[in-house]
């Protein structure tokens, strides 16, 4: 049935604004902090966005899961499956070693609100990530006992569009927080 | 040609069948969207009684000048509970509830599109309500900050105690199930209807739940992101609406009512459909004007969108602002002006029928239209700075949320119960409950707009013997007990109905639309055969081949 997609994409919809709010919270407070940390002296946008590229390759390696799934190639399905979970946990690692050195440096969610909205906005879209991974998994691991056999899936379709809604995110996110910081 | 087609899609895998003998667990356990629907119902009623009783409180409270009988702590809970419970667990848990249990029916369908969701939703809801409610067992008790939650008031510095984060995961908890339910009924509206629903023929109450669920999915984000943001400050020392700390306790105020205002058209919208489905029945007319009924909701949806910050006028965001705000909030007024219009033109020259539904539904337009002209009188910048956060706010706002929504769904029950139960509602009991609400309501609510005008400002807990204040809060506080007698007459006929009603055919109010069409209350699998559906009111069609709605319209 067509529903199930269609659910999707609403929810998709409304998980936008969700993240439109937090968003615009980061905006309101850009440049608020001028001494102190901030975007500017605290973030490194090279190593960050190295990390992205993972995030990035991982959209096509999913879109290529979903195309195997069409021609009923079975075996490269679930190839690309596992490419995207190793991609996406390349991203976590990046996101997860940057939060640890400005932690290391007292940068925190509490020392001030470029803190609080830089961590809110990033960790709320790494949760997201990691949701993701998660029903990745879950689909690899069910392809592992022989569903998916293609043409046509629910379930790989709906896990692909949300994939590609948290990548899209993420290239709002990087341009609002890391490339406005050096423009 | 054949009168009754068979045209309910069957599951693919069919959904688990109730059985008979499984005692509570065949509601703990189902996902049937009638079960659903009805449990709604019930633990709304049940917070209705919560929130009725914190009412009471409050208005013994004020009965007299200079009163003692509750503190001043207890005083700020009592009026942060009552206004949150009544919102998120009584009005929108009724409407949902109503909406879960009727959408299905009315559009011909078998359940919702996906009825595991479904359950998810209302046991959010149920949980969210168990999470706020516990708070009062916490170290100093409920949430003291108001509805609204304004920082800095509800941030840690000023509000040590749990409550407020209590208050918000509750909420948060809500919020998610009313956003899943939201999507439910919009994939329900847009996928399963029965062949011929077009969406010109869906019924008008369907009609609104697609808008309300649209708003939902829109808004709700916005105040998870708050309440979010909200939680992290009070539990991780983000700063993001402490001013002390770089924040911005005006933010809140901008995200708050950037949903608050939507959500008021959430807990109206769903009960102008229930009023658009009981006046033409009681009427024995069609609906007058169904394009702009539906029209015009779709307008009311995108302009709330945009009118949030006349609840900040004293704020001070400038002319410009307040200007704007001021504007496209009167403009609000028009598509609402269109359905009070269009409900009286369907009445006009009509075989009125005053049935307990039918007075709820009269007095529904009545009391709206109060609360809606003073409405668009505080929508006017300098109104509103003289009588902000005063009673006259209180007033209003009751007009449009009791007088509104809550008239409204209980011209839906009387409607309705019928089919839920397989019984009628006493009309004999009804009509008391029925006058017993307008008279207390009235009186408790129509003084305080006096009471405003004449300086008292709301969430006070107790006010100076000012010539007039103790009478005048004297006549609200009888009033609220009026209608407290008023409700526990309604549970009474609820629970004598239950038992000694008489049995309700399937069609009761020989009403047009396909809910009645199957058994009263229906079957597990809601219709044995579909009517076929030409027009918008496929009962009528039915029983009048000769003289249908559609003359012209293609047989499915
Ligand atoms: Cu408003």
């Amino acid at each position: 049935m067509a529903n199930n997609k269609m659910l999707i994409k609403f929810f998709i919809a409304s998980e936008s604004i969700f993240f439109v709010m937090l968003i615009l919270a980061y905006i309101n407070f850009h440049g608020s902090n001028v001494e102190g940390p901030n975007a500017v002296n605290s973030l490194n946008p090279l190593r960050t966005g190295i990390f992205s590229l993972f995030l990035l390759a991982s959209s096509l390696s999913v879109w290529l899961a979903g195309r195997s799934l069409v021609t009923k190639n079975h075996f490269m399905m679930k190839i690309w499956i596992l490419v995207t979970i190793i991609l996406g946990a390349v991203f976590i690692y990046g996101q997860a070693s940057e939060w640890l050195g400005l932690i290391a440096q007292n940068i925190t969610i509490s020392r001030n609100v470029f803190g609080s909205t830089f961590f809110t906005l990033t960790g709320f879209h790494g949760f997201h990530v990691c949701v993701g991974l998660l029903m990745l998994s879950i689909l690899l691991g069910l392809a592992m006992f022989g569903d998916f056999k293609g043409p046509k899936s629910d379930g790989v379709e709906c896990v692909s569009i949300y994939w590609h809604f948290v990548d899209g995110v993420w290239i709002v996110v990087y341009s609002v927080i890391y490339l406005w910081a050096f423009l | 040609m054949s009168t009754r087609i068979p045209i309910v899609p069957e599951n693919v895998k069919p959904l688990p069948a109730l059985k008979e003998n499984e005692g509570m667990l065949t509601w703990v356990a189902s996902i049937d969207h009638k079960q659903i629907g009805i449990m709604y119902i019930i633990v709304s009623m049940i917070y209705f009684l919560i929130g009725g009783l914190e009412a009471l409180l409050i208005r013994t409270q004020l009965a007299q000048p200079e009163n003692a009988f509750l503190s001043p702590e207890v005083f700020n809970q009592m009026f942060t509970m009552h206004g949150t419970t009544m919102i998120f667990f009584v009005v929108m848990p009724l409407l949902i509830g109503m909406g879960v249990y009727l959408v299905p029916l009315m559009i011909g369908a078998r359940d919702m599109a996906f009825p595991r969701l479904n359950a998810l939703s209302f046991w959010l809801v149920v949980f969210g309500g168990i999470l706020l409610y516990y708070s009062f067992f916490t170290q100093s008790g409920a949430s003291e900050v108001g509805w609204f939650a304004y920082a800095p008031l509800s941030e840690k510095p000023f509000s040590l105690n749990k409550g407020p984060t209590y208050w918000a995961l509750g909420l948060l908890a809500t919020g998610i199930g009313s956003i899943a339910s939201g999507l439910n009924n919009i994939v329900t509206i847009l996928t399963l209807r029965t062949a011929g629903m077009t969406m010109r023929r869906l019924p008008l109450f369907v009609w609104m739940i697609l808008v309300t669920s649209f708003l939902i999915i829109f808004v709700f984000p916005i105040i998870a992101s708050a309440f979010s943001m909200m939680l992290l400050d009070r539990l991780l020392g983000a700063t993001f609406f402490t001013p002390a700390h770089g924040g911005s306790a005006i933010l809140w105020q901008h995200f708050f009512w950037g949903f608050g205002h939507p959500e008021v058209y959430i807990l109206v919208l769903p009960a102008f459909g229930i009023i658009s489905e009981v006046i033409p029945v009681f009427s024995r007319k069609p609906i007058y004007g169904y394009e702009f009924i539906a029209g015009s909701t779709v307008a009311i949806g995108l302009l709330s969108l945009g009118v949030w910050a006349h609840h900040m006028f004293a704020v001070g965001l400038g002319n410009v602002a307040n200007v704007y705000f001021a504007l496209a909030s009167m403009l609000i007024a028009i598509p609402t002006g269109i359905k009070i219009l269009n409900w009286i033109a369907t009445m006009w020259g009509g075989k009125i029928w005053f049935a307990t539904p039918m007075l709820f539904a009269t007095a529904f337009i009545i009391e709206f239209v109060i609360g809606g002209l003073t409405g668009v009188a505080i929508a006017s910048v300098p109104i509103d700075w003289v009588v902000t956060d005063s009673y006259f706010i209180v007033a209003h706002f009751h007009y449009v949320l009791f007088g509104g929504s809550i008239f409204a769904i209980f011209a839906g029950v009387y409607y309705w119960f019928p089919k839920f139960s397989g019984r009628m509602l006493s009309e004999t009991i009804g009509k008391w409950h029925f006058w017993l609400t307008v008279v207390g309501f009235n009186m408790t609510f129509f003084i305080q707009h006096f009471l405003g005008v004449m300086g008292m400002p709301r969430r006070v807990y107790t006010y100076h013997d000012f010539p007039y204040w103790g009478s005048m809060n004297m006549i609200s506080t009888i009033g609220a007990f009026v209608l407290a007698i008023s409700v526990i007459i309604f549970m009474w006929n609820v629970r004598y109905s239950l038992k000694h009603g008489k049995k309700a055919p399937d069609n009761p109010w020989n009403a047009w639309t396909l809910e009645w069409a199957t058994t009263s209350p229906p079957a597990v699998h809601n219709f044995d055969l579909v009517p076929p559906v030409r027009g918008r009111r496929p009962l009528w069609d039915l029983a009048h081949p000769d003289n249908p709605d559609e003359p012209n319209a293609k047989i499915v």
